[in-house]
Parts: structure tokens; C-alpha cells; sequence
């Protein structure tokens, strides 16, 4: 295949995100391996001076399409936009983030251009593919490798006739590396206006809502998760009392979160945050393998629990038989006594 | 206001949340042969929508479309029971083996023949795969605006649906007008139980490949009450292009999959007794995990 590997760059109010970073780490290696040019798309609006944000990750090329009409996202536009550019470029690979704007975006662009999309994929790679059907060999395709089955099995993911091979990739499975301090990027800009249609604007945003993610799991050292087994909002007050004394963060399973137990910005698990604490103390969650795939690289893990059979308790290094609401007020006091 | 079209995209799938006991293997691997086949949870909610509405709009009518082996006749069926107006099964086996592209192609042509939608809802995504794709393609090919991760309904009038999404760092209220494709959230409502009347009225809606596998009685019953019918779309019957569906028309093709192997670890087993959680905490707090 020929072609460079693009990244769609996501932007925040002119700021790209760190998802999008680690997207574009994980795309100068691929384009390093096809030996092609890493390029990125950036759309917003305040994006002028955006190179100085993302040269240094070793982008070739950056197109900015910059209107006040693209900030914030808005699907149709920028559905418009990208598909355009993608047509216009003949990428070969490109990478989205699999954030709630990833999700929404590549899939349609996937489906105006007629190409292959992976979502929510772990792992990248290049490599070549052995078509038994028609018995021919294709050289260094993009493996896109993602959990499916409610994490239970891993998937590779190939696509060598349906250009470019897309793929939406998880936040915090790649890592975030500086290329090259000084690396300097040709920009070229993206003509916006001969591009938007006014059709494109019939979605209308009437109030936006942001807050900034007081929550981060991922960089926790420590974290109290809660299951369905808590029983209710309110019995998750001791796990914050628990996390408070252990300078720990708060996080759910997917049961806790569909039940309103918790908000969806703590979710810990496949189609949630991956974590990688120190300690996990894992508190009425039964383990369900969704679950398991986002925590259990976790150094040491507590499972309370009053079902001696959960199966996250296979995985634990310690397990507590008993009820929450007396083993958290033990542990707390138990520490504290500790601590003097 | 003018009552709406509505289309519910609905999937049956493994239940892939509750992995229990009885369907691992020995080796650690899931037994997915063991998992039930379920509604799509997302789907669940996204039927609550559109019967939200129906509610709201006199004269609505929702329709259930669900694509799949012959068995997921229990997705239209459930769907009745719950309150739809009316049931089809897109079921082919040169269906079979689509990735998100081909099947969103599929349902779009299903969509076009059943013509005239106001709105078409589904779940964010279906458990088996959680790609979330299939949505946002469809509502590309039959060339309608999108709303993804819907978790609340605002209102409903002649000019378009207003609605709340969740975004990973807020809420965003949009309106769109109709024509317009939603994909709604596990946040939305629960969907409402079933309807005994509807229940019991629908029980034997069946699909005519189910209903020659079915005893005489209940063929009796089906031929006298047409509305019992399941209709069931091929690829002609939709006007598939052949090379748009099932493996042939997917771009994305699996080229292995292993199973994950969850290692056991040999884990302390303590009671709720003070002694032994006071033991664990010290054991942590020694070795610098915490403190």
C-alpha cells in the first residue's frame, strides 16, 4: 500500500489532547516502520500556532482547518472536512482517537470513503497477511488489534483492499514520546469555506457543559473501585471515606455506572478507563471479563466481596469474605491506627 | 404535531456481561457457545425512547428492524410485547460475516424500503462488539444528521428532537430536526416491562420460517391472524448489491483471534475480623504500598 499515516488530531478550546499525543507516537513508529511521512489533521478554531503543540511528536505535515464554525465539534462538518482531506491525501493509515468525538466522527467518515475502521484497538502493529481464499500475500498491512467479546478474546483486524486502513485507538494504551524538540512541520491549510456546505450546520448545539475531568484513574497509585454489589449511591460514600484516608481516586465497574451508583467518568474496564495502580481494592464487584481487562495489570489487588466465588477473586491477592459496610470502617480504623 | 415514522435497530447478542462460572473452559477461556442470547441492552433503551415518544405524539408508529440468524425473531417479538406497532427481520445467510461497513449498508437499504422515517434509533453499541459504528454509518448512507450517546429526551415537536449526549468531560444539549438517526446511552431510562395485552397478543408472532417448524395449532392461529406474520427481508428483497454484504463486502477482515487467558493467582482469603484485616493493612503498609 502506499500513502502516509495521518492522525486526526482532537483540539479542546486550541488545545490538543493527550489522547491525541499518544496517537501520534504511536503513528510516527508505524510511518517509521512503512518508511512514509507522519502527517496530522487539526480542525478548531484558535489553531493557528498548533505545530508548537504537536511538531515535536515528528509530524511531517499538519493541516489546520481552521473556522469559528468548528469549534466545538459538530459531527457534520467535520465529517465533511476529514472525508475530504482523506480523499483528496489517499492516506494510508489513519489513526482517531477513541473518544466520545472519535467515536462519533470516524465511523461516518469510514463509511463516506467505503474503508475498513477498528475500533477501540490496544495494540498497533505492521505486518504482512496470508489471504488462504485467494492465496495471495499482503505486505506490511496495519494489524489492529482490539479486545472483543466483552474482552475475552483479542482480535487482529486486517483490511488490504478497502484504503486507508482506519482504526480508533483506546486512551492510555500508547505512549506519549517526544520525537524531536526542534522537528519542523510544513503546514498547510485547509480551505474551509469552499468545503462547508449550509446543510452541514442543521445540528444545532443549544448548551454545552463541560467540566474539566476532576478524575484521572489512570495516573492513580491508588484506587477503591465499586461494583454492583454496593448496593447504592449512598454505600459508595464509604468508599470515597476509604479513599480519602488512603489518598486513593474512586472508580466503578460498568454495572455500578448503569445503575447511577457512580458517574461515567470513573468507569474502570473495556469500554471504560484502563487502570494500572499499585493497589486496587476492588469492593462488590463480581468481575465480569469486561471489567478484568481494564485492571488487572493492577500490582496488587483487594477483592471485598460476601460471594467467596466472584471471579474477579481469581485474580486477587487478597480476598475478603465479608460485607463492605464492615470491612471498609475496619480497614479505615486499622490505618489510621497504623499510621500513628 | 404530524406523527412520526420511527425506526428501532435492534440486535440479539451474547450476553458477554456475565461471564460466570458456566461459561468458562478449563484452560480460562470463555465458552461463548454457553453465553445466552440477549436484547442488546443499549437497544433496550433506544426502544424506550422511541415508545417515549409514541407516547408523546399521537399517531406515531414504531417499527423494530432487527438483522440476524433466524433465531432473533425473539428481538421482534420482544418488541411487540413491549409496545411496537409493527416488526421485520432482515435475515439472509449471504448476510452473514459482516463487518460494521456491510452491515450498516444492509440496514440502510432496509430502512430506504420501508421509506419515509422520521427517525431512526438504536443503541450506542451492541455488547458483542462495542464498536459503536454500525450507527453513525448508517445514518451516513441514508444521508441523515446523527445524535450519538443520547441520554436524555428533552422534546419532541415538528421542528426536530432535542436531546441530551454525554461526553466523556460533560453533557451537551443538540436539537436536530427530522429526518435524524439517535444512538442512545446504557444511561438513558430502563425500557418498561413488558405489556400482558401485548404479550399475550403477540405470543405467537412468528417469522413463516419458524411457523413450518410450528405445530398445526399454531399455524391455525398465525393464518387467521396476518398481523402475526413476522416479515423476513433477503438481499433481494432489500435491493442488496451483493458485492455490498456480508464478507464480501466487508473491508475489515479477522486475521486471528486469541483467547485471553486469566492466570490464577493464589490469593489470601481472610475473614471480616479485625485481627486479619489489621494483619492485611500492616503487610501493606510495610512493603510501601501504602502510607
Amino acid at each position: 500500500m502506499e500513502g502516509n499515516v495521518f492522525v486526526f488530531c482532537e483540539t479542546d478550546n486550541g488545545v490538543v489532547t493527550d489522547l491525541s499525543k499518544e496517537l501520534l507516537s504511536s503513528g510516527k513508529k508505524l510511518a517509521g516502520k512503512l518508511n512514509v511521512k507522519l502527517e496530522a489533521l487539526v480542525l478548531g478554531n484558535n489553531i493557528k500556532d498548533i505545530s508548537g503543540q504537536i511538531s515535536k511528536y515528528g509530524v511531517d505535515k499538519i493541516h489546520i482547518a481552521q473556522d469559528e464554525r468548528l469549534e466545538p465539534y459538530l459531527t457534520l462538518p467535520y465529517s465533511r472536512i476529514v472525508s475530504s482531506v482523506f480523499d483528496k491525501e489517499k492516506p494510508q493509515i489513519v489513526l482517531f482517537g477513541a473518544s466520545s468525538v472519535g467515536r462519533d466522527l470516524a465511523p461516518r467518515v469510514a463509511s463516506t470513503l467505503q474503508c475498513g475502521l477498528t475500533a477501540d484497538c490496544t495494540r498497533l502493529e505492521i505486518g504482512d497477511h496470508f489471504d488462504k481464499k485467494s492465496k495471495t500475500e499482503h505486505k506490511d498491512l496495519l494489524l489492529a488489534i482490539r479486545p472483543a467479546f466483552g474482552g475475552s478474546i483479542m482480535a487482529t483486524i486486517v483490511n488490504w483492499d478497502m484504503p486507508p486502513q482506519m482504526a480508533t485507538v483506546r486512551e492510555g494504551v500508547m505512549k506519549k514520546e517526544i520525537f524531536d524538540e526542534n522537528y519542523n512541520s510544513q503546514i498547510i491549510e485547509v480551505d474551509v469555506s469552499s468545503l462547508i456546505q449550509q446543510e452541514d450546520m442543521i445540528v444545532e448545539i443549544i448548551e454545552r457543559h463541560i467540566e474539566e475531568s476532576k478524575v484521572n484513574l489512570k495516573e492513580s497509585s491508588i484506587i477503591v473501585a465499586g461494583g454492583y454489589g454496593v448496593g447504592s449511591k449512598e454505600n459508595f460514600k464509604l468508599l470515597y471515606e476509604l479513599a480519602d484516608v488512603l489518598g486513593a481516586d474512586v472508580g466503578g465497574s460498568r454495572a455500578a455506572v448503569d445503575a447511577g451508583f457512580i458517574e461515567h467518568e470513573r468507569q474502570i474496564g473495556q469500554t471504560g478507563v484502563t487502570v494500572r495502580p499499585k493497589l486496587y481494592i476492588a469492593c462488590g464487584i463480581s468481575g465480569a471479563i469486561q471489567h478484568r481487562a481494564g485492571m488487572d495489570q493492577s500490582a496488587m489487588i483487594i477483592s471485598i466481596n460476601t460471594d467467596k466465588n466472584a471471579p474477579l477473586n481469581s485474580i486477587a491477592d487478597y480476598v475478603i469474605h465479608g460485607d463492605l459496610n464492615e470491612v471498609i470502617p475496619q480497614m479505615i480504623k486499622s490505618y489510621q491506627e497504623l499510621a500513628h | 404535531m404530524k406523527p412520526l415514522k420511527i425506526v428501532v435497530l435492534a440486535k440479539q447478542v451474547p450476553d458477554t456481561r456475565n461471564v460466570g462460572p458456566d461459561a468458562m473452559k478449563p484452560d480460562g477461556t470463555v465458552n461463548r457457545a454457553a453465553l445466552p442470547a440477549i436484547f442488546n441492552p443499549d437497544d433496550l433503551h433506544a426502544l424506550e425512547l422511541a415508545l417515549q415518544i409514541k407516547e408523546k405524539v399521537p399517531g406515531t408508529e414504531v417499527i423494530i428492524l432487527t438483522m440476524g440468524p433466524k433465531r432473533a425473531a425473539d428481538i421482534v417479538r420482544e418488541g411487540y410485547f413491549r409496545g411496537v406497532d409493527y416488526g421485520i427481520m432482515v435475515s439472509d445467510r449471504r448476510f452473514g460475516g459482516a463487518d460494521t461497513l456491510a452491515t450498516s449498508y444492509t440496514i440502510s437499504m432496509a430502512i430506504k424500503k420501508i421509506g419515509n422515517v422520521d427517525l431512526v434509533v438504536g443503541g450506542v453499541q451492541a455488547i458483542d462488539g462495542d464498536t459503536a459504528q454500525t450507527g453513525p454509518q448508517t445514518a451516513e448512507k441514508i444521508g441523515y444528521p446523527q445524535v450519538t450517546y443520547v441520554e436524555e429526551l428533552i422534546d419532541v415537536s415538528d421542528e426536530g428532537i432535542i436531546l441530551k449526549r454525554r461526553l466523556e468531560k460533560g453533557v451537551e444539549t443538540v436539537k436536530s430536526p427530522f429526518p435524524t438517526l439517535v444512538t442512545v446511552a446504557g444511561s438513558y431510562d430502563n425500557c418498561r416491562f413488558r405489556n400482558a395485552a401485548k404479550t399475550l397478543k403477540y405470543k405467537y408472532a412468528r417469522t413463516n420460517t419458524e411457523l413450518s417448524r410450528e405445530k398445526d395449532y399454531i399455524k391455525e392461529i398465525v393464518e387467521k391472524n396476518d398481523y402475526l406474520i413476522i416479515p423476513e427481508w433477503g438481499v433481494e428483497d432489500i435491493n442488496a448489491d451483493p458485492a455490498k454484504i456480508g464478507l464480501p463486502g466487508s473491508p475489515t477482515k479477522v486475521k486471528d483471534v486469541t483467547n485471553i487467558v486469566l492466570t490464577v493467582k493464589e490469593a489470601k482469603v481472610l475473614d471480616a475480623s479485625g485481627d486479619s484485616i489489621k494483619d492485611m493493612m500492616k503487610d501493606l503498609v510495610d512493603a510501601h504500598i501504602i502510607g
